[in-house]
């Protein structure tokens, strides 16, 4: 089986996110970098897949140069090989960023095979436009399926589950297929000492792709204003209990 | 949560191990109405503390450093959070072994249990290392893991208990205002708090708090990668927190520390990373905490490879799971910052302190706020030690980048540094380049050490080589020639790096007398040798006054002391203007010329008289050479006939000129400080501040008590006849060391810093808990012994008793040559008085 696995630099999230004052990027000088989670899931997917299905894992990035970190990441928890599409480090509108793929992906598969699987994250972490993967599928003529948080290889089907509030919607997709997963469809492992030490060394395969850019522009970044938590003392022993009530009578439970 | 007060006695700023330690040693003190205040959330505000890899190696060879470690150790042992685990120190190199056997020697010194270990032995005590690729290791059964964060919170509660503390977490400080000088007020976002005291205690944020002041704590936040690798079966199996000894990986500037299940491995060895105090980021904007950055794993990648080799069996297969580019705090010589800043009264620094000296070092400032000194001698730690060039970031960042890959470096006693030389040459330097001087740097001068145009001297005067290395290093025979030969004929010295004060004013007597122990009313002209204490009594410099005019005086103080000096006199200086006090250092250049032929060379350039009877030892007083006007004190520090000449920095170079081509015909030889600062000044025992001097001793002690003591008020004085009266606990010694040979058969040379041992091989320790180490090492090449100095119980000191050095592990026999100050050398100063 071979498995190919999209993901994208983005800043680490975690903490307040600082704005450039032109509000055109994100201020990573105390951010360090790393895909989204359910990128992260994604890759521990692919790796799991070969390493039950047999066959090999590939891990794609569209980003400047720097992206070949997130790369090795990959590689060094299992991923087979690495191959980035490299930009000068604007920010890619989702159009475009499913061109530059979908050209890097015919020319991988001109050259290797087809991939059975193509695993993207539910969203980027960033921009999260849930489009990429949507897109790319449809231009490969290849089903696909998002918000999947439970993959299994049924003979020349896969089965992929989605989360719902009631439960599972179950989908069974021919081979090759597209899947986008969800955090939560597994537990990524981290990289070991010689995992890491493997990746540095692991050649990064470069495939040029100069994509037209699609039709969405961003005009600036605005931070959503900061969510305050307060913490209210409701009062001490007994005295407190009918604060408390009046708290819970307020969240609908009685 | 309740208002801050608008007024306190002490405002503490930061919760971090420091604040926490200064707040409960100032409560046990006695201080009241404390506030501490932290930006931050406790138990962990987030700096440094939290993240610290809390363990404890209690051996190093600074003694100041070793001190303050075994009382935080102590202090955390009677807390609970202290758990002792063993460390071990691993060689992969024979220079690293022969470091480890001089742990050994400082593990004497310091009273801490230690041995040698084969590689199979400390596979017996880690199973899962490599034993073949160590060649051994130093391990250190007391060495322990803390709970940081926990020791702290006792702390605070140690001092709410006596009601002396309010503690104010998420409190930033906004500004800290001065007026006349001191600190009047911490302005923070909940209010403003009017204090007496304030102590900065911010870690690596401390420069950034300072500032608010206008005062500096050099230092710069720096990085210290640390990975967490697990889970790991063997360690899971221990289910404790820590059950295998702590192993240090010195070569390769690493550890390996067990945390429960999985394996902390940090490493020292990463290029330097610096962050400004102002680009840390805040706690929001902090995935972890703000001083946990993001990992940059390229940096750490080489170190990867070293843990695999050290321990493969366990780190393997076991996943990184948590890895950080912690922020720590680096000083230019990796020493703590304690102690009021030289701008602002009242404020004091608590910075640059790690969780391994955190308690101890609290101690040290709460004593000292509250008596004016504290009871472990704070020279190496004390923030007043800098020139202002070392305290600007150019300096701070360039020396921290040089001494980062040193923190599990071998570094030599004499060791210099690379970085940052040349920051003041004297004006001589043309004519001492010339002569092929190598260069030390004195404070922030550079003095020549040795000569290399004096290398034909080595052969005249058949001087020894050093056979091992290391006693070699920084080191030329060359020193020993240059001293025999100023023995035998004349030497001269460029000692511009002196520091001079120049005090004037009506009430410059009354001043001067105030601040030193000896009588410096005394005729214009007149030169007194003197020491400064502290208000225990205890040394707090030794310089030289001279007398130039009625209310005209000169100090005269050395290289390394210069900056603590200088703050130490402007600090009592007197309210009434009635006192100038200002460096001269810059506007004059010393030149020392010593030696028998001395009054030859300079009568043949100057008519003036330089007789006994026109010039006695000890005096002062102007004198010209053809024109050029130099003032000529009659002192020596090497023992011999001759003048330290201060002239002006315009005429410098002249001048040397003239008694140079005077001096030729004697046989005139340039000496450097090998000569002026260890063999001439060990064969006389003469006393070195910072090394025999210090303020754990006495002028009793030190053997430099006159007989009378002046009638005049002076800092230290009543602690000063009260230890006249009860006499030394301790006496300075010289020592001859009587056999060289090492077991190797290899003739070895301590360095200074060594344990004197006992007939048994146990460290001596006085009365007063001071321990005899050797202060000072080097050859005494007229007396043909190599010397040491060191204390030793009154009760020991003994002249002709016999005792031990330890040096690398192996102990040599010593004997005592002189108890107290008798200069072995020309016991009765024939010499210099000739």
């Amino acid at each position: 089986m071979r498995v190919l696995v999209c993901v994208k630099r983005v800043p680490a999230p975690g903490a307040r996110i600082v704005l450039t004052a032109d509000a055109q990027e994100i201020d990573t000088k105390n951010l360090g970098f790393a895909t989204s989670p359910h990128e992260e899931c994604a890759v521990e997917a692919a790796v799991q897949l070969v390493a039950d299905h047999g066959g090999s894992s590939t891990v794609v990035t569209m980003g400047p140069h720097e992206s070949e970190e997130q790369l090795r990441y990959a590689v060094s928890v299992g991923v087979d090989a690495a191959v980035l599409v490299p930009t000068d480090g604007s920010d890619l509108d989702p159009q475009a960023t499913a061109r530059g793929l979908v050209s890097a992906i015919t020319t991988l598969e001109d050259r290797d095979g087809r991939f059975d699987v193509i695993l993207f994250g539910n969203e980027s972490a960033d921009s999260g436009g849930y489009q990429v993967g949507v897109r790319v599928a449809r231009s490969l003529e290849r089903p696909i399926v998002s918000g999947i948080k439970d993959i299994e290889v049924v003979g020349d089907q896969i089965v992929a589950k989605r989360a719902i509030p009631s439960g599972f919607e179950v989908y069974r997709l021919d081979l090759p297929a597209v899947l986008a997963v969800r955090e939560g469809l597994n537990l990524p492992r981290y990289p070991t000492l010689p995992g890491r030490l493997k990746s540095r060394k692991a050649e990064v395969d470069s495939i040029e792709a100069n994509p037209d850019a699609g039709g969405q522009r961003m005009v600036r970044f605005e931070s959503p204003p900061e969510q305050e938590s307060r913490t209210v003392l409701l009062g001490e022993g007994v005295a407190a209990v009918p604060a408390i009530v009046e708290v819970l009578e307020g969240l609908g439970i009685r | 949560m309740s208002d801050l007060p608008s007024k306190a006695n002490v405002v503490v700023i930061g919760a971090g191990i420091v604040g926490n330690a200064v707040v409960g040693h100032l409560a046990d003190l006695g201080w009241t109405d404390i506030v501490q205040i932290d930006k931050g959330p406790l138990p962990n505000p987030g700096g440094s503390t939290g993240h610290a890899s809390n363990f404890i190696f209690p051996v190093d060879h600074n003694k100041e450093m070793a001190a303050l470690t075994l009382d935080s150790q102590r202090q955390y042992e009677e807390m609970g959070v202290n758990t002792p685990c063993g460390g071990i120190e691993v060689a992969r190199t024979p220079e690293r072994m022969e470091e480890l056997r001089r742990r050994m020697s400082s593990a004497t010194a310091w009273g801490v249990e230690a041995e040698l270990l084969t590689p199979e032995q400390v596979k017996e005590k880690v199973p899962f290392i490599d034993d073949t690729v160590i060649l051994g290791g130093f391990y250190t059964p007391s060495v322990s893991v803390v709970d940081s964060l926990r020791a702290g919170t006792i702390f605070r509660e140690r001092a709410q208990a006596k009601n002396a503390l309010s503690v104010f977490p998420n409190t930033e400080v906004t500004d800290i205002e001065v007026e006349h000088g001191a600190v009047n007020a911490v302005v923070t976002d909940r209010g403003r708090i009017e204090a007496e005291y304030v102590v900065v205690a911010c870690g690596c944020w401390s420069p950034r708090i300072a500032a608010m002041a206008g005062a500096t704590i050099p230092l710069t936040p720096a990085v210290h990668q640390m990975i967490d690798v697990g889970p790991i079966d063997v360690l899971v199996e221990t289910n404790n927190e820590i059950a295998y000894p702590i192993v240090r990986d010195m070569d390769t500037f690493m550890y390996e520390r067990q945390s429960a299940g999985s394996m902390e491995v940090g490493s020292y060895a990463h290029r330097p990373i610096f962050h400004h105090p102002d680009d840390i980021p805040s706690i929001e904007e902090s995935k972890l905490s703000p001083t946990e950055l993001p990992f940059t794993a390229d940096d750490f990648d080489p170190q990867l490879e070293d843990a695999l080799e050290l321990m493969p069996e366990i780190l393997s297969s076991a996943e990184i799971k948590y890895a950080i580019n912690g922020l720590l705090s680096l000083t230019p010589d990796a020493m703590p910052l304690v102690g009021e800043t030289v701008e602002v009264r009242n404020l004091w620094s608590a910075a640059a302190i790690w969780i391994k000296e955190g308690p101890g070092t609290g101690r040290l400032i709460a004593e000292w706020m509250t008596y004016g000194a504290p009871s472990i001698d704070p020279h190496h730690s004390d923030i007043a030690r800098f020139y202002d060039v070392n305290r600007t970031e150019e300096h701070v960042l360039a020396r921290c980048a040089e001494h980062f890959n040193k923190t599990y470096g071998i570094v030599h006693p004499r060791e210099q540094w690379e970085s940052r030389r040349d920051l003041v040459v004297s004006p001589l330097r043309g004519r001492t380049d010339a002569l092929g001087a190598v260069y030390f740097q004195a404070g922030v001068t550079e003095r020549p050490q040795w000569y290399e145009s004096n290398k034909a001297l080595v052969d005249e005067y058949d001087v020894a080589e050093r056979p091992h290395e290391w006693d070699a290093r920084w080191w030329s025979p060359i020193s020993t020639a240059e001293h025999l030969a100023l023995r035998d004929r004349v030497g001269i010295v460029d000692l511009s790096a002196f520091v001079t004060f120049d005090v004037t004013g009506p009430g410059a007597l009354d001043y001067v007398q105030r601040m030193v122990v000896n009588q410096v009313d005394k005729p214009i002209g007149s030169a007194i040798y003197t020491p400064v204490l502290n208000d225990h009594g205890g040394f707090r410099s030794d310089l030289t006054v001279k007398r130039l005019g009625e209310d005209h005086f000169r100090i005269v103080t050395g290289a390394f002391d210069g900056p603590r000096d200088e703050y130490w006199f402007r600090r009592h200086l007197p309210d009434d203007e009635s006192v100038t006090f200002t460096d001269t250092s810059r506007s004059m250049v010393t030149i020392g010329v010593w030696g028998p032929h001395t009054r030859s060379v300079l009568s043949s350039i100057t008519d003036d008289d330089l007789s006994n009877d026109g010039f006695p030892y000890g005096t002062t007083s102007e004198v010209d050479f053809g024109g050029i006007t130099a003032r000529l004190l009659r002192i020596s520090y090497v023992g011999e006939l001759g003048w330290e000449i201060y002239v002006g920095v315009d005429d410098a170079v002249a001048l040397w000129d003239m008694i140079w081509e005077a001096g030729r015909p004697h046989g005139m030889v340039p000496v450097g400080g090998g000569v002026y600062g260890t063999t001439g000044r060990l064969e006389k025992g003469y006393r070195l501040m910072g090394a025999e001097l210090e303020s754990e001793y006495t002028p009793v002690e030190a053997g430099l008590a006159r007989p009378r003591v002046k009638s005049a008020d002076f800092i230290g004085k009543e602690a000063y006849l009260t230890a006249r009266d009860v006499g030394p606990v301790a006496t300075l010694c010289t020592f001859t060391v009587d056999d060289h040979m090492s077991v190797a058969g290899i003739p070895r040379y301590m360095t200074g810093g060594e344990p004197i041992v006992d007939s048994e091989g146990n460290r001596i320790v006085d009365a007063r808990g001071r321990i005899s180490i050797v202060t000072t090492a080097g050859m005494g090449p007229s007396v043909g012994k190599y010397l040491l100095m060191g204390y030793l119980p009154t009760e020991l000191a003994v002249e002709g008793a016999s005792f031990g050095v330890k040096y690398m592990n192996e102990v040599y026999p010593i004997t005592v040559a002189v108890a107290g100050s008798t200069p072995l050398f020309d016991p009765d100063d024939a010499r210099m008085k000739a």
